[in-house]
């Protein structure tokens, strides 16, 4: 006897209503990592180390950092690791299908505040994606900038990614790039070691450099104790943070870093501010 | 509008004339000493002398369960639907407690992105508190908390007088509603002198428990990040969640999507989730952000007593003792606060 009533609100006011995406490209990179392009069905915003809600309906969401350079786009790139429901699913999509995406996400990182910077950029395994959009942005406006030094370190020749992008890298003569993998096969003819290993091989003038590190919790703890030797300070060094998300809009709870909301205040934080979050890393 | 009476015995009556236009929700006696918010189908189901409900009303705006998208796999041109089922409800009888956690819970819901969902079931929803006049039992500390006395977030209050009720409405849905009602008479200078009677016996009623002011809590537990408490309350932690499920202010959800067996109709729902279960700060490879028991208690409690007040200005801690009277392992959030305040690790 009491009144029910159903509203039907409009699409655009629902924060958790997606846009199509067409995949455009695809090329497997390694046995787990696929790079797929994307055309979205409208222009987006991008900037530097911001990611994506991607999904299927019927399977869920995950977010996906891009990998594509900042800018306003509506065509988009990322780097997958097969390691969950969403991912598998994506998996198995072929060029022409299409899926639902909601974003970009997360702050992201303006790359006019390291204009007339140094750059360094250290990237650890699957960290190389995020972090390849902070390369590409500066790459792309390379007059911005002073020294581009690129520092890259997988665990085998075969769990290397971006192949294209490091021999192009390797080719500039405006970048300098270091690739290291932890363990060889007879293949490789480059360096091997760990990824701290890189930084014997390169001068870097501590003052006006700003310095990003993208990878794995414990490659960051590592690669940011010899950032930290060259004498860059706290609030120059940057690095991605992630979490499990789910709403991406701070809402759901599970991005949570202390009081921080990592898909609305990060994913993209200074070390000063890691260290204090503690929880961090 | 001047303050009003309404007799206990025409309580029924009044909420008869309410269920002609709004879904009313209120207190029922459960089995078992348990009381708890309901639909109202009977008018004189309704139990106003209830000390605490086990729960709060929280999930008449956020639902365990609810649906964000309709999609259909077979149309995905056609996009998904989005649908809020949002009836006119009055929530009859809510204590000072539950009317600050829901007034923290619009300040959530509303900062931007803004949730249409919550905000459509809220925008259609009408409040009538019910004043406690006497702690509820020895687990509250909602006098420390600051939520006993409130001044907003509700349209109508009550006071009990003993053989009635002393009707304050203070916004212009809660003024519509009492002036519609045959059963609200003026109240005269006698309800005036018990209402203020009532306050004064209200204030002799409560004790503190928390041996500070509660305004130093987010800075006392932002210095306690490293104490030895949040393992020693978190070993006999069973990590079931109970707390997060009763307490009033607690929001976090799961988003996932459920397909029909038809394989082509389906949802996408948000499901109430608990950031003391296990698995809640886990990502894809098994990494997991807090662990421990400790660790987690160690960010619920900070949660409600420090990084809510930072982000919203309200305490996420309403002091309704939910989470200890329902925790099966007996860890009680009060207890915290005074183990911080001196240091101790107890058990």
């Amino acid at each position: 006897m009491h009144p029910t009533t159903i509203l039907e609100l409009k699409p655009e006011a629902s924060p958790y209503l997606p846009m199509s995406a067409k995949l455009i490209h695809l090329e497997q990179f390694t046995e787990k990592e696929k790079f797929l392009r994307w055309e979205l069905s409208q222009s987006v915003e991008c900037k530097a180390g911001q990611f994506m809600q991607v999904g299927l309906m019927g399977v869920g969401e995950a977010p996906i950092s891009i990998t594509s350079a900042a800018g306003k786009r509506n065509v988009i790139e990322m780097c997958i690791r097969n390691v969950g429901d969403v991912t598998s699913a994506l998996h198995q999509l072929n060029v022409g299908q299409s899926v639902w995406m909601r974003g970009p996400f997360g702050n992201g990182y303006n790359m006019s505040n390291c204009e007339g910077q140094r750059l360094l950029f250290v990237a650890g395994g699957l960290g190389l994606a995020p972090c390849r959009s902070f390369i590409l942005s500066a790459l792309e406006n390379r007059e911005k900038y002073q020294d581009v030094t690129i520092l890259y370190g997988g665990r085998t020749p075969n769990d290397l990614l971006f192949k294209a992008d490091l021999e192009e890298w390797s080719a500039r003569k405006d970048c300098r790039l270091l690739v290291t993998v932890d363990r060889a096969d007879n293949s490789w003819a480059g360096h091997v070691g760990v990824i701290t290993t890189l930084f014997r091989k390169i001068k870097v003038d501590p003052t006006n450099t700003t310095v990003f590190v993208i990878g794995p919790p414990v490659m960051f703890k590592f690669a940011v104790l010899e950032v930290l030797a060259m004498g860059i300070p706290e609030n120059r060094i940057y690095c991605s943070l992630e979490r499990r998300m789910k709403c991406a809009i701070g809402a759901c709870g599970h991005c949570q870093i202390r009081e921080v909301y990592v898909c609305q205040e990060g994913p993209i934080f200074t070390y000063q501010r890691v260290k204090l979050l503690r929880e961090g890393i | 509008m001047l303050p009003h009476v309404l007799q206990k015995d025409q309580v029924p009556t009044f909420v008869k004339h309410l269920q002609q236009t709004y879904r009313v929700v209120g207190p029922v006696a459960k089995e078992k000493g348990f009381y708890d918010y309901q639909v109202i189908e009977e008018p004189k189901d309704i139990y106003l002398d209830f000390p605490i409900t086990v729960q709060s009303p929280k999930r008449f705006f956020l639902p365990a369960y609810e649906t964000l998208l309709k999609y259909n796999r077979a149309k995905q041109q056609e996009g998904p639907k989005v649908e809020v089922e949002a009836p006119r409800t009055v929530l009859f009888g809510v204590h000072p407690c539950d009317i600050y956690a829901t007034w923290v819970l619009d300040a959530v819901f509303s900062k931007d992105p803004k949730d249409p969902y919550y905000l459509s079931r809220r925008d259609r929803s009408v409040i009538i508190g019910l004043d406690c006049l006497k702690a509820c039992d020895e687990k509250s500390f909602c006098l420390d908390m600051g939520s006993l006395y409130v001044q907003q977030g509700f349209d109508i209050m009550l006071t009990d007088l003993g053989s009635r009720y002393y009707v304050e409405a203070v916004t212009d849905i809660g003024e519509n509603i009492a002036e519609q009602s045959d059963v609200l008479v003026l109240a005269t200078a006698k309800d005036h002198a018990a209402h203020q009677q009532a306050q004064e016996k209200k204030q002799a009623n409560f004790q503190h428990k928390v041996p500070y002011d509660t305004k130093y809590l987010p800075e006392l537990l932002d210095q306690s990040y490293d104490s030895l408490i949040w393992d020693a309350n978190a070993r006999r932690c069973f990590s079931c969640g109970q707390c997060n499920l009763v307490c009033p202010t607690c929001y976090c959800f799961d988003i996932v999507d459920e397909t029909k067996l038809n394989l082509t109709e389906g949802e996408r729902v948000r499901k109430w989730d608990g950031c003391q279960l296990q698995g809640f700060a886990e990502v894809a490879g098994g990494e997991n952000f807090r662990e421990t028991t400790g660790t987690r208690l160690r960010h619920r409690v900070m949660r409600k007593g420090c990084y809510m007040k930072k982000k919203y200005s309200k305490t996420g801690c309403v002091g309704c003792g939910r989470c200890d009277r329902n925790c099966p392992a007996d860890i009680s959030i009060l207890r915290t606060y005074q183990q911080i305040a001196s240091g101790t690790v107890a058990v």
